[in-house]
Order: C-alpha cells, then sequence, then structure tokens
C-alpha cells in the first residue's frame, strides 16, 4: 500500500486549528541571550518571547484546540492488549507519548501494566528474566535512535539466549510531526537496522491495519523455537492522530495461532536412539535444552531411561543437581555424546591451551570414533554478522528441531529398542555414574571448607549462609552462579525449573540486576522468593534498576557478590602482562573497583531500598541474610553488600 | 622392593635437602600473593575456585611449585624470572605453607547439615 501523500483529515484539521500557533513557531523568534545560551544543549527549549506572550496576554475571541476522542494508539493498545502482555517495561519517550498515554488511560494500565524504567536496557533484561520464570514476552517500548540504542545490548544478550523480547519502537517517521530538533535526532529511516543482525523480525507499519497484522505477526515469530526478539516501529502519526471513521468501521485484530515447536524428523530420531541404545558411556550435553518445566521431566525421563549422565551447561534449569546422573560422565570416554541445545558444542568436545599472544592450541577432547548428535533449533535460523553461532562442530546426526519438541519422540525410540540385555547394562552404568556423582558432591563439600572463615567472605560460604535461610522456603534464583564459582549448584539441592535461569546469552554485563528484578516480578504471584547473587560490575551499568524494584514493590534478595572488581577482566589483564614479562602488579588499573570503595548498601538505600552492609566478617552474614529476608517476605527488595572473594 | 628400598635409602638425603630449598618469608609472601596476581585466580586464601585450583595448603615442594609457575602447560600465564623472581616464588610458597588446612566438613555445622541433608 502507497503512503497517501494527502495529511489525513486529522492531521489537516489540527494544523488548521493551530496555524496560527504554527506559524508563530516557524517565524524565527528574537531570542535573549540565555536562550542563546541554551540553544546548543539537547534540553527542551525555554519558551520564545512569543510563547510567553500568548500565555500571559489575554487570549483571543477564538482559538481551534485540538482533540480527539479516539486517537490510532487506542487501536494499537487494543491490538497489544490481545497478546496478553503482563506488563511495559520503558523509560519514557516522546515518540511513544501516544501510546503511553492510550495504555494508560484508554488501557487502565492494566494488563499490560507500565513499568517505570531508567534505562532502556533495564527495560529489555527486565524482560529477559521475566521470560525465563514466567514464559512470557513483556512489551517494551523504546524510544527511537537513543533508546533503541540503549536497549541493544540487553537485545544481544537476549538473542543469544534464544529469548523473545517484543520491543515497540516509538518513531517519528512524518517530518511534518517532528517537534523541533530533538525529534529530528531522535528519528530515524529504518527503525530496527541497528539491531537486524540480532533480531529475528522486525516491521515499520505505515496504517493502523498494517500495524495491527505485523504486531501479531511479530509475536507469533517471535514464540516460535529459536524464539527471539522482534521489534515493531510505532509510528509517532498513527498514534497520535486520531483514528478515521472508516478505520474504525473496518480495522480488527488478526487472531494469533502459535506454530507448534518444530519436532525432529522420525527417520532422525530414530537413528539417535539406535546410537543411544547402543552406546557403553553415552553422554548428555543439556544448554538451552529445557524451554519449560516440562522440558526437565523429559529430560530426567531420557537420562533415566538410558542411565546416561547429564552434564548441564546451566544455561537453563535442565536437570536436577542431586540427580544421581547430574554432572557425571566423561568427555574424553563417551562413545556417543547426545547435544541439546548446545551453540558451543566444539568447545565441549575441544580445549584450548593458550600458548602465546597470537593463537590458541586447540585439542580435541574426544576419541575419533566418537559419534555427536546435535538437537538443536538454532540449525533453523542464522545471521551472519554476530558471531553468537560459534565455531562449527563436526557432528554424525544434526536434528534441526526444538530439543524439548523432540525429546518425547526420542524417549519411545528409545524405551523400544532397550532389550533387557541393555537394560543390564545400562543398571550397571546408572551405578557407577551415582557413585561418581557422589564423590563429586563430597569433593565439592570438601573444597567448600577451604577459607571458610576467611575475609573476604569467601563464595562458597556465602552460597552455604544463603542456603541455611532460603532451603525451607519456595526460592528461586534469579542470577547467573558462573562468577561465584557456581556454589549454589554444587551445594543446594536443585530439583525445579524456576529454581534457575541461566545466563546473559551473550555475556553482556548489565544483564545480572534487571534480569533479576523481572524474574523476581514472575515469581511474585507465586510467592516464591527469589534469590539474586548480584556481582558489583554488573550493577554499576545501570542501578536505576533498584529503583524499579523499590517503586512496584517487587520481592527480590540481592546478595553482593563484591570483589570490588571488574575481575574477569583483571584476570585478562594480568595474563597480558605475565605474557609481556612486565607488571603483573598493575593489573587493578583500569579493573578494580576501589579507591573510593562503593557502598551498595547506602546505593540501595539511596533508591529507597532495605540494605545492609558491607559484610566482610562472615560470621555477620547469617543474620544480615535472616532479617533481609523477613523485609523480602513483606513484599518489598532487599540487599545486602558482602564484601568478597574474587570467584 | 629390595631395589626399591636402597634407591630411596639412597636418594632420601638428595630429596630432603631438595626439600629445604631456600628459605622464604611467608609475610612477604602473602603480600606477593596479592600484588602479582595470584589471588585473582587462586583466591586470597588459595582455596581456589572457578578460575583456578585450589593451591593451600599446597602438597608441592619449594622447587616444584617454582618449576610450575616457571612454565605452566595449562591456561595459567607463566611467571617468568623477568616478573617474579626464585625468592618471591619462595616466599610465596612459605606464604601457602602458612596457610592451616581446613576443619573437615563434619565440624563446620552448617555444612555438614547441607551435606547430610537428603
Amino acid at each position: 500500500m502507497a503512503k497517501s501523500k494527502k495529511p489525513p483529515l486529522g492531521r489537516r484539521g489540527f494544523l488548521k486549528g493551530a496555524a496560527a500557533g504554527a506559524a508563530a513557531l516557524l517565524a524565527k523568534p528574537p531570542v535573549c541571550k540565555a536562550q542563546q545560551a541554551h540553544a546548543q544543549r539537547p534540553t527542551a527549549p525555554l519558551p520564545s518571547a512569543r510563547q510567553v506572550a500568548f500565555e500571559t496576554a489575554p487570549p483571543p475571541a477564538h482559538a481551534d484546540v485540538y482533540t480527539t476522542d479516539r486517537p490510532g494508539a487506542d487501536f494499537m493498545v487494543d491490538v497489544l492488549k490481545t497478546l496478553n502482555f503482563d506488563y511495559i517495561c520503558a523509560n519514557p519517550g516522546s515518540s511513544f507519548r501516544g501510546l503511553q498515554e492510550s495504555f494508560i488511560n484508554y488501557g487502565g494500565n492494566k494488563d499490560p501494566e507500565w513499568l517505570t524504567c531508567c534505562h532502556e536496557e533495564s527495560s529489555v533484561a527486565i524482560a529477559h528474566g521475566y521470560f525465563k520464570i514466567a514464559g512470557k514476552p513483556l512489551l517494551i517500548m523504546a524510544h527511537g535512535t537513543v533508546g533503541l540504542q540503549h536497549a541493544s545490548m540487553a537485545i544481544y544478550n537476549a538473542y543469544a539466549d534464544r529469548v523473545p523480547v517484543y520491543i515497540i519502537l516509538g518513531n517519528e517517521q512524518e517530518i511534518n510531526f517532528r517537534r523541533g530538533d530533538v525529534e529530528w535526532k531522535h528519528s530515524v529511516q529504518d527503525p530496527a537496522s541497528m539491531v537486524r543482525d540480532y533480531t529475528k523480525w522486525d516491521d515499520s507499519p505505515i496504517s493502523l491495519g498494517h500495524f495491527a497484522e505485523s504486531a501479531v505477526r511479530a509475536y507469533k515469530i517471535a514464540m516460535t523455537p529459536p524464539m527471539e526478539p522482534v521489534v515493531i516501529s510505532a509510528n509517532g502519526q498513527l498514534q497520535e492522530e486520531p483514528m478515521r471513521e472508516e478505520d474504525r468501521r473496518r480495522l480488527r485484530v488478526p487472531k494469533l495461532t502459535l506454530a507448534s515447536p518444530p519436532a525432529g524428523d522420525s527417520g532422525a530420531v530414530l537413528e539417535a536412539a539406535k546410537m543411544l541404545v547402543a552406546a557403553e558411556n553415552p553422554v548428555i550435553v543439556a544448554g538451552r535444552a529445557a524451554r519449560t518445566p516440562h522440558g526437565l521431566t523429559l529430560l530426567v525421563e531420557l537420562a533415566e531411561a538410558l542411565q546416561a549422565p547429564v552434564q548441564d551447561r546451566r544455561q537453563r534449569m535442565n536437570f536436577p543437581s542431586r540427580h544421581p546422573l547430574y554432572n557425571s560422565g566423561s568427555i574424553p570416554e563417551a562413545d556417543v555424546i547426545l547435544a541439546l541445545e548446545i551453540a558451543d558444542l566444539w568447545f565441549t568436545t575441544h580445549q584450548q591451551t593458550p600458548i602465546n599472544r597470537m593463537g590458541m592450541i586447540n585439542r580435541s577432547l574426544i576419541k575419533p570414533e566418537t559419534k555427536l548428535i546435535t538437537i538443536t533449533a538454532g540449525d533453523l535460523f542464522s545471521r551472519s554478522n554476530y558471531q553468537d553461532f560459534g565455531r562449527y562442530a563436526e557432528v554424525d546426526l544434526a536434528l534441526a528441531a526444538d530439543a524439548e519438541a523432540t525429546l518425547p519422540a526420542l524417549i519411545e525410540a528409545c524405551r523400544k529398542l532397550i532389550t533387557p540385555d541393555r537394560k543390564r547394562a545400562m543398571e550397571e552404568r546408572g551405578k557407577r555414574l551415582a557413585a561418581q556423582h557422589q564423590r563429586n558432591r563430597d569433593r565439592d563439600f570438601d573444597q567448600a571448607a577451604f577459607a571458610w572463615d576467611a575475609s573476604p567472605i569467601s563464595t562458597a560460604r556465602m552460597a552455604a549462609e544463603l542456603w541455611n535461610h532460603i532451603h525451607k522456603e519456595d526460592w528461586s534464583v534469579v542470577s547467573d552462579l558462573n562468577f561465584v564459582s557456581n556454589w549454589p549448584a554444587r551445594l543446594w539441592d536443585f530439583d525445579k525449573y524456576y529454581q534457575f535461569i541461566g545466563g546473559q546469552g551473550a555475556y553482556g554485563i548489565g544483564y545480572g540486576a534487571p534480569a533479576a528484578v523481572g524474574a523476581a516480578l514472575a515469581n511474585k504471584k507465586y510467592g516464591r522468593l527469589s534469590v539474586n547473587i548480584q556481582c558489583d560490575g554488573d550493577l554499576n551499568y545501570a542501578p536505576g534498576v533498584l529503583w524499579t524494584a523499590a517503586h512496584h514493590r517487587i520481592p527480590l534478595l540481592s546478595i553482593m557478590h563484591n570483589n570490588r572488581a571488574y575481575h574477569q577482566e583483571m584476570m585478562y589483564l594480568q595474563d597480558m602482562a605475565n605474557r609481556a614479562q612486565r607488571h603483573p602488579d598493575q593489573a587493578h588499573i583500569g579493573t578494580a573497583i576501589t579507591d573510593p570503595d562503593i557502598n551498595y548498601a547506602m546505593m540501595a538505600k539511596a533508591y529507597g531500598m532495605y540494605s545492609a552492609g558491607p559484610i566482610d566478617n562472615p560470621n555477620d552474614l547469617g543474620p544480615a541474610i535472616k532479617t533481609a529476608i523477613e523485609v523480602v517476605k513483606r513484599g518489598e527488595p532487599a540487599l545486602i553488600d558482602v564484601v568478597t572473594q574474587p570467584r | 622392593m629390595k631395589l626399591h628400598a636402597l634407591v630411596f635409602l639412597f636418594m632420601a638425603p638428595l630429596l630432603a635437602a631438595a626439600d629445604q630449598g631456600p628459605t622464604g618469608s611467608a609475610a612477604n609472601g602473602k603480600i606477593l600473593f596479592t600484588k602479582i596476581g595470584c589471588f585473582e585466580c587462586h583466591g586470597y586464601a588459595g582455596q581456589g575456585g572457578g578460575a583456578g585450583a585450589r593451591i593451600a595448603p599446597t602438597p608441592l615442594r619449594a622447587q616444584d611449585l617454582i618449576r610450575y609457575v616457571r612454565r605452566p602447560p595449562g591456561a595459567m600465564p607463566a611467571y617468568t624470572e623477568k616478573v617474579a623472581s626464585d625468592q618471591e616464588l619462595t616466599d610465596i610458597y612459605a606464604y601457602l605453607k602458612s596457610l592451616p588446612p581446613p576443619k573437615p566438613v563434619k565440624d563446620i555445622p552448617l555444612l555438614e547439615k547441607m551435606k547430610t541433608r537428603q
């Protein structure tokens, strides 16, 4: 449909009514020196002398005003409400002011409810965390060029983590609607181009009917595995202009029918089952295998049917941490490896040893005869620019399919192939693996005893003190655990899907705090105790999310892993210095977050949140956690600043 | 067996002498352990973590530790003589040796409670 060159009726009416005012604004008014000084700043201009006169002089006998009882944004709200979003995450922006007003006043600020966010990166990461608990995307509103630029890193994280994020991007496409220089700077010809490399689909509708169809299509695309972010541009003119009479009669919201996830081809499934059942030492490696709670159940069924170990990459809550088949087995000894939704399989089957600053030695960890089977929806969707797809993996059988959707057929096929002899062999294997699991567990507890009374507090001690106060609650860990040596996963009993949500996706720092808030928001209606082990470097990207949690009464216990550094980078810097054989004592420059130390308890308090700390005596930690949990159970967020060992 | 015993008797004084090696300062070793970045991967108490192995209490002899850090076979960056002298590494060794062994899990009530909970 060609874009009409004629301004719509509503717009024409507005221009007629506002002719005098517009003419006044277009004419170059005399400005005082103070106004000239402000003219270069990206702030709202001071009112001109003429505008001041309008508002202070006696009013004219007649002035047309621009009003409507049915802006286009109302219909957009009708459309978006059918997609069943619970919340909208947004930092305010003029390019979606029409939609914001309609959501609040026409939509009643309910289903979805507006969340005030302090940064678009926070908006997206909140939605990222929310999805991994609720299984539903949130709606993000982002403002033109600058808002999407702010959001972009978090969108990339969601993309790499296979999380659907639904973004409505305000944009003033019609030049006559742009209010001054600010809106020219914030408008863009091809809005989604800056994130197109790491979104699944986008569109810039030019009519309300177009918006309706694209909005529903975008949701369907986002929710079909591999699930990914989508962007729909909401033209400011469409939002703010009155709906035309003929539009009111004919506009409708298309029906949404989600596509069933792609399951593996039956022949390939049977072949995979034959290889797995015949294997003497199969290993299952799980990445984002469990998309839903049912995925965890299915993976347990498959592992138990085969008595095969599951090595969990902890990108989702794939497998119970105390199950005898959890994290046992051996990749080098495996004869068949089944990789479920693994983006970095090459790094599972290879070891890299840095030898100098220019290259690496790569060594295969597996035997030449080991068979590799992959099941991943990642084979169905690739982009070329960003390299999140990882190194090419040479495999023997590749199922381009969603792992969770394929598991029922694979389990059934395996069960049919298991003979009594194979069953006996598998049971013997299961006993060996259970013993290995127990040895691993004993080793972890022995290891946790080291530095038990140290200050800064060991991350094992912090995990243990946390467990002591939450294990009788219905808890949910809403943060990644890699930066604390995975201690909770090694010491606690994770057995429910919502007890862990994985990590950033693209390892983009700044995800942690907002994702935890989003996941906690999703846990809120179930009364779960959300626990966030919060890295200090991560929190400093956009700490305003603490205010969002306090303002919206989102119950969340945050325990700072305050090692006072961007520690990963400190290690890299020291590595480089050692290789150059100079000054390994300078690795703190540009990486340490000290002098002054940041007091995160004071930061949280400033944002209106209960807080305690900084705590560096391990004996003080337990009582502080107990008190903070009481606050969280009252429905509020709380933060404890804990000064910790590096990892 | 007899041959092995004879070899051991012959070698024992040499091993003992080698184990004594140069004397290190645990106090200076503690400072160096932080200053040159050992703590970054191994923790301030050498307890290890996600990025590095537990190295305290160390079962190695001083010269073994020095030989390892000069030419580590794994991911650890090498500490050549230009960035850490033998004496400095010996001081670090003395610090690691000075660290007390951990209490057994059964003597840490919280850990024991976690471990035995089914």
